[in-house]
């Protein structure tokens, strides 16, 4: 194993109810790499992205973070990572910056960028003030993408970020995860939109159904 | 200690900004505490007999009335998947939502309660046991009915089951409760049960949060 590997699954073995989702599933990632985990409905893209943010538990397999069993180091393991599935935690009643500012305290308050800069980033500047009730689904996206910025994880496990984004939004989202790759992060993500990013760095995941 | 304050605030203005959590069972307890008196006459004998009982009923069934979207507005649009993956314990979170349930239902029934010590004509002592139980009781409610509402988030239309879960468990509360109003309406010491229900509120205050924060992993 080289040494900048920082997430390391080995034998994951997922079933949901009767079903055999998938088994001996291994795979590392580097620090700079992507993992695209495609597959059909229902071939257990998110629970293979839940298993890695344990939230689910593996039914045998183990993952691992520097070489460390993720559930021998929960809190740490939670500082590193961020997790943006289908539903974005963005709440209707609160304003984009009250949302970030949530988000960020949750995950430890350690900020990469300020609020303001996040919200610049997504293109979201001019709404920080508007309920995200009043806001398009494409917007509220940009919202859960915002509270990427706001932390500094260097994990993200993101769930069909594409869903609902504009040609615009998913440039910005490209950008994004290309900078985030140059600064040494890594990203799984389940997708099955193309994307213009460097084919080099990303690593492709077929689950079959 | 940052994601707790943050989750403290948060709660709060999403009350402000959506009242109807905060009004709405405090208008059905006022319905109900009123009603009684219309229901069963206004003579002052049987309003104090039966007062104890009717404002602790009205309590438990005004708590419940909020314990349904505790958790599940959280789960709903992902916010409560993102609490179980901060780096603050979880159970600590729980146990903010616990004391942000607290604050909405019990803490204006307890100021409210010298209004309604009135409307039965309850003695200035009475008022003061009554305000002390309404105290200690209130917090186990919220405390032991989230450990229920947990138990229920992923379920839709959960409010009878809710009910049926949390309303067995809030029988001691209400015994205890009423009974010490009871007892010092006829001028009988309180202090066993009151001791009672400060060793309940404490033990529901200090495990229920953890199993709360269990039943929540669980249905995530």
């Amino acid at each position: 194993m080289p040494a900048s590997t920082l997430l390391h699954a080995s034998k994951l073995t997922c079933e949901r109810g009767d079903r055999l989702l998938f088994s001996a599933l291994s795979f590392a990632l580097a620090s700079g790499e992507l993992l695209q985990v495609e597959g059909p409905n229902g071939s257990g893209k998110t629970s293979l992205l839940r298993i890695l943010c344990g939230l689910l538990q593996p039914n045998a397999g183990t993952v691992n973070w520097q070489d460390v069993d993720i559930n021998g180091q929960r809190s740490e393991y939670l500082q590193q990572i961020h997790y943006s599935g289908h539903l974005h935690g963005v709440k209707l009643e609160l304003s984009p910056t009250e949302n970030l500012r949530f988000a960020g305290a949750l995950h430890g308050g350690q900020s990469g960028l300020t609020i303001n800069e996040a919200l610049e980033k997504v293109e979201l500047y001019g709404f920080e003030d508007e309920p995200a009730g009043t806001l398009s689904a494409g917007q509220r996206r940009r919202i859960g993408l915002a509270s990427l910025l706001v932390n500094k994880g260097r994990l993200w496990i993101l769930d069909e970020p594409f869903t609902t984004l504009d040609t615009s939004g998913a440039s910005v989202l490209e950008n994004l995860i290309e900078a985030h790759l140059n600064s040494g992060g890594c990203v799984v993500m389940a997708s099955h939109s193309r994307h213009n990013l460097d084919a080099r760095r990303v690593q492709k995941l077929k689950l079959s159904a | 200690m940052h994601a707790c304050l943050a989750l403290l605030q948060r709660d709060l203005l999403l009350t402000f900004r959506n009242p109807g959590q905060l009004i709405n069972p405090l208008l059905f307890y006022l319905l109900v505490v009123t009603l009684v008196p219309l229901g069963v006459g206004a003579d002052p004998q049987i309003l104090v007999s039966i007062a104890p009982g009717v404002i602790w009923v009205a309590a438990l069934l005004a708590t419940l009335l909020a314990l349904d979207p505790l958790f599940k507005n959280d789960l709903l649009d992902g916010s409560l998947e993102q609490m179980a993956l901060s780096a603050a314990p979880f159970a600590l979170l729980t146990s903010i939502k616990i004391l942000v349930h607290w604050l909405i239902t019990g803490l204006p029934l307890i100021l409210l309660s010298p209004l309604f010590a009135t409307l039965f004509s309850l003695s200035a002592n009475s008022t003061q046991v009554l305000a002390l139980t309404l105290l200690l009781g209130t917090p186990v409610l919220s405390a032991v009915g989230a450990i229920g509402a947990a138990l229920t988030v992923s379920i839709r239309n959960s409010g009878a089951l809710l009910a049926l879960i949390v309303l067995p468990l809030y029988v001691p509360i209400l015994i205890f409760a009423a009974g010490a109003v009871s007892a010092a309406q006829t001028g009988l010491p309180v202090a066993g049960q009151i001791y009672f229900l400060a060793a309940l509120m404490v033990l529901s205050i200090t495990l229920a949060p953890i199993a709360t924060a269990s039943a929540l992993k669980i249905n995530l």
